[in-house]
């Protein structure tokens, strides 16, 4: 598994019903592209987050497949309307089978 | 060396071998866009993509898509080994159809972005960003 994965969300603590929001996430990864070669000329294999989610009450916001063209690291960051206050659960797929998540509460005031 | 006729071929052959590989290249984004567009047509309005036209280090490009109304977005790198980048799909709560992340690009090349609008049809933009440092090791 890919060590020291540490996701980070930046979502606005409290919003107005129906507000636009901007969300920005980060989650440190290697993304090792299948491409390089080590000292020895042996191909390092591919080791990347394949897909990443973001739904808020269990309906999707943004839903991305990443290919090894995404740099290490991956950033994305995406807008969202806030109808109600609840949970944006953050999701991301690696290759080798784990699942990171996490998830940030807002309030609807 | 003494030019055979068997050397002759063999050179022949290797030309043209050397002359089909940008061809191949080419072919596989043609490809890879036909099999998301199913091979409809492709017009131009209602997409933008922001890339910087100069990238010093190409193992960390920042783009941005934006095409309002859009089901899904599909970002390819036309001179990287595997076009493909990232595929976008916006569900019903993402306020505005567009995303912003960061590439790895090979080399300086074509960045494509093409969207799948609700009734089916499909827009493309692209633009060139020319790569000082190629991101893809060696």
């Amino acid at each position: 598994m890919a060590e020291n994965v540490k996701p980070r969300v930046r979502v606005p603590r409290d919003a107005t019903a129906g507000e636009e929001i901007t969300i920005k996430t980060l989650i440190s990864h290697p993304m090792e592209s299948g491409q390089r070669k080590d000292g020895d000329g042996n191909v390092i294999p591919r080791s990347i987050i394949n897909r990443f989610t973001c739904t808020f009450n269990g309906e999707t916001v943004i839903d991305v497949t990443l290919e090894p063209a995404i740099s290490t690291n991956p950033y994305f960051e995406f807008q969202a309307v806030v109808p109600e206050t609840g949970t944006f659960e953050f999701t991301w797929y690696d290759d080798d089978g784990d699942v990171y998540t996490d998830s940030k509460e807002i309030t609807v005031g | 060396m003494k030019l055979t006729r068997r050397h002759t071929l063999m050179m022949a052959v290797g030309s043209a071998v050397a002359a089909l590989m940008p061809v191949r290249t080419f072919a596989a984004v043609e490809d890879e866009i036909a099999a998301f567009t199913g091979g409809a047509e492709i017009g131009s309005d209602g997409i933008t993509l922001i890339a910087p036209e100069i990238a010093e280090n190409g193992n960390t490009v920042p783009i941005e898509v934006d095409a309002p109304g859009a089901e899904a977005i599909i970002v390819f790198a036309a001179g990287n080994p595997t076009p493909s980048v990232a595929t976008f799909t916006f569900g019903a709560l993402a306020a505005s159809q567009s995303a912003a992340t960061r590439i790895r690009l090979a080399g300086t090349q074509d960045v494509i972005a093409i969207a799948r609008m609700p009734d089916g049809s499909f827009v493309q933009a692209s633009q060139e960003v020319k790569v000082t440092i190629g991101g893809c090791g060696g």
